[in-house]
């Protein structure tokens, strides 16, 4: 079983921390993994991407045209990719910042309003946090606990106030 | 839970340099290996090394012969259009029979090109380093592993056959993640450096010098013909490849680097579509595997390399396969990865006419 998943939005929405996290809990939990991050003027703003790849098996091209999951977090993002999405494969909208609706009817699609959820609950920034947590829910990709647990564990014990946002971020989204 | 830590190709080099005992750096900043400088200027100093910023890239290949004449392990990066600066220092390191590790983390050209991954430096690693007669070992890693395994074996290689040594690497392999484990290299054992030029009371008194210069050419013919021979231990000896479903394959597919791993995986689609294609991965570029093309020639039908350029490798599978069988090439340039969607595509057209 091999998942390919795009994250895509603008710099500084925490789009390579979500991918990073997926990878990095892919690992964890004994999966073959790997992330490409785009490059270049992105890590100054723009747009940002990355693609991850988790797989019990080898892992042939880390990068692809067709992700079974995909991750948008604005306008450019969605247009360029929702047609990539395979078919049978999950698109998770921040609907705050994007009014589209997909017309798609091979693919899943699922809209949350993280960016105003984030607002409304005190976690600016945390928008990327909470469709993780969605994410995990949809697709079953890892255990929750075992994710969060994983997620929290590499934060800094000294810092408390982030524990407690990631953690209230991740439940938020795993129970919209 | 086993060693693995999640690290980017960039960064799993310069772990495996220091790791191995490289206790020189000389850099200069260039997107997309600027990690490597990075890492070293971090953990340089920790371990009661050097890394060096120089003013140019010139400076910096420089500043590596010095370090490698004295005996020290030594590396420098850089990417495509850093590394024909370095040129010139590449090739008096080579008639100076240094070893040093060059990494090259390639993107597009020619020219100051784009900042994109890229393998339009197969040509120049491979033939034209630098001038005059001359052969450097070239590694090419296709995983994050690799940078690091492969950055170890290049040391060990150049050290024991005194010669510089390239890691091909290109911009995709740099920046991706990957899980990587360290404690896995084997270790080379190598000869004292008793010709480095680190004082007399390092050798009884007895002068060592190091020098490229040659004004008689019968001299310089014999220095030549001498260094010649070591390179053709190399080509007997250290050639590396992978093979992939190669022993009923039809149609074989030459791909190195992050190339051969989308090969990989449009090989795997292939098979599932009843086509019999296999992968023949060069690990070494130089010295190339050509005796296995050579084998695998007999039985496969066509060859297709598969490249990150317009065509360069593919002039060496050709030479390989002589005339034998039709070789075919596909690539994506400028920067731009080519999909496995492409690979099977021109596979499947190809195919068809055999």
């Amino acid at each position: 079983m091999t998942t390919r998943i795009i994250f895509a939005g603008s710099g500084g929405q925490g789009i390579q921390f979500s991918g990073k996290q997926m990878a990095k809990t892919g690992m964890h939990v004994g999966m073959n993994v790997t992330f490409l991050p785009s490059y270049g003027p992105e890590m100054r703003g723009g747009t940002s991407n990355c693609t991850v790849v988790i797989s019990d098996e080898e892992i042939g091209s880390p990068s692809t045209n067709t992700p079974d999951l995909l991750v948008v977090m604005n306008k450019p993002s969605f247009d360029k990719f929702e047609p990539k999405v395979a078919p049978g494969g999950i698109i998770f909208c921040d609907s705050t910042l994007i009014d589209k609706k997909s017309e798609r009817t091979d693919i899943k699609a699922v809209y949350i309003p993280a960016t105003e959820l984030a607002s409304d609950n005190d976690l600016g920034g945390f928008a990327n946090v909470i469709i993780l947590g969605q994410i995990i829910k949809q697709t079953g990709i890892f255990d929750f606990e075992e994710f969060k647990e994983y997620l929290l564990s590499n934060i800094p014990a000294t810092k408390t106030a982030l524990i407690e946002k990631n953690e209230k971020a991740l439940l938020l989204g795993y129970g919209y | 839970m086993s060693n693995k830590v999640l690290m980017k190709g960039n960064e799993a080099i310069a772990e495996a340099a220091i790791k191995s005992g490289c206790l020189y750096f000389f850099g200069y900043p260039i997107t997309p290996q600027t990690e490597i400088s990075e890492y070293m200027a971090k953990r340089m100093p920790k371990v009661g090394g050097l890394c060096l910023q120089a003013e140019s890239e010139v400076a910096a290949i420089n500043m590596l012969m010095g370090a490698s004449a004295a005996g020290s392990r030594a590396m420098t990066s850089s990417s495509s259009p850093g590394i024909s600066l370095k040129s010139e220092g590449i090739s008096y390191i080579a008639g100076c029979d240094l070893p040093c590790l060059i990494v090259n983390v390639q993107r597009g050209g020619p020219g100051l090109g784009g900042i994109q991954p890229s393998q339009s430096d197969y040509y120049q690693a491979t033939r034209g380093v630098g001038h005059g007669d001359l052969r450097i070992l070239v590694l090419a890693p296709s995983s994050v592993q690799e940078m690091a395994s492969l950055t170890a074996e290049a040391f060990d290689l150049a050290d024991e056959y005194r010669m510089p040594a390239m890691l091909l690497a290109d911009g995709a392999l740099g920046q991706m993640m990957e899980p990587v484990d360290f404690s896995v290299f084997p270790k080379r054992e190598l000869a004292p450096k008793t010709w480095a030029t680190n004082g007399l009371k390092n050798h009884e008194g007895k002068k060592n010098i190091i020098n490229s210069l040659f004004i008689d050419p019968n001299e310089l013919e014999n220095s030549v013909i001498e260094r010649y021979k070591r390179y053709d231990i190399v080509e007997e000896k250290e050639v590396r490849y992978e093979e992939y479903l190669t022993d009923d394959a039809d149609i074989v597919l030459v791909a190195f680097g992050i190339t051969a791993r989308i090969c990989k995986s449009a090989v795997t689609e292939l098979r599932n579509q009843g086509i019999k294609a296999g992968l023949l991965r060069p690990v070494t570029l130089w010295p190339y595997p050509k005796k296995i093309i050579s084998k695998l020639a007999d039985h496969a039908k066509a060859f297709i390399s598969v490249e990150m350029s317009m065509g360069q490798m593919v002039d060496d599978v050709r030479l390989a396969v002589n005339g034998k069988r039709p070789v075919y090439f596909f690539g994506r340039t400028g920067g731009i990865i080519p999909s496995v969607e492409e690979v099977i595509c021109e596979t499947t057209k190809i195919s068809e006419t055999l």
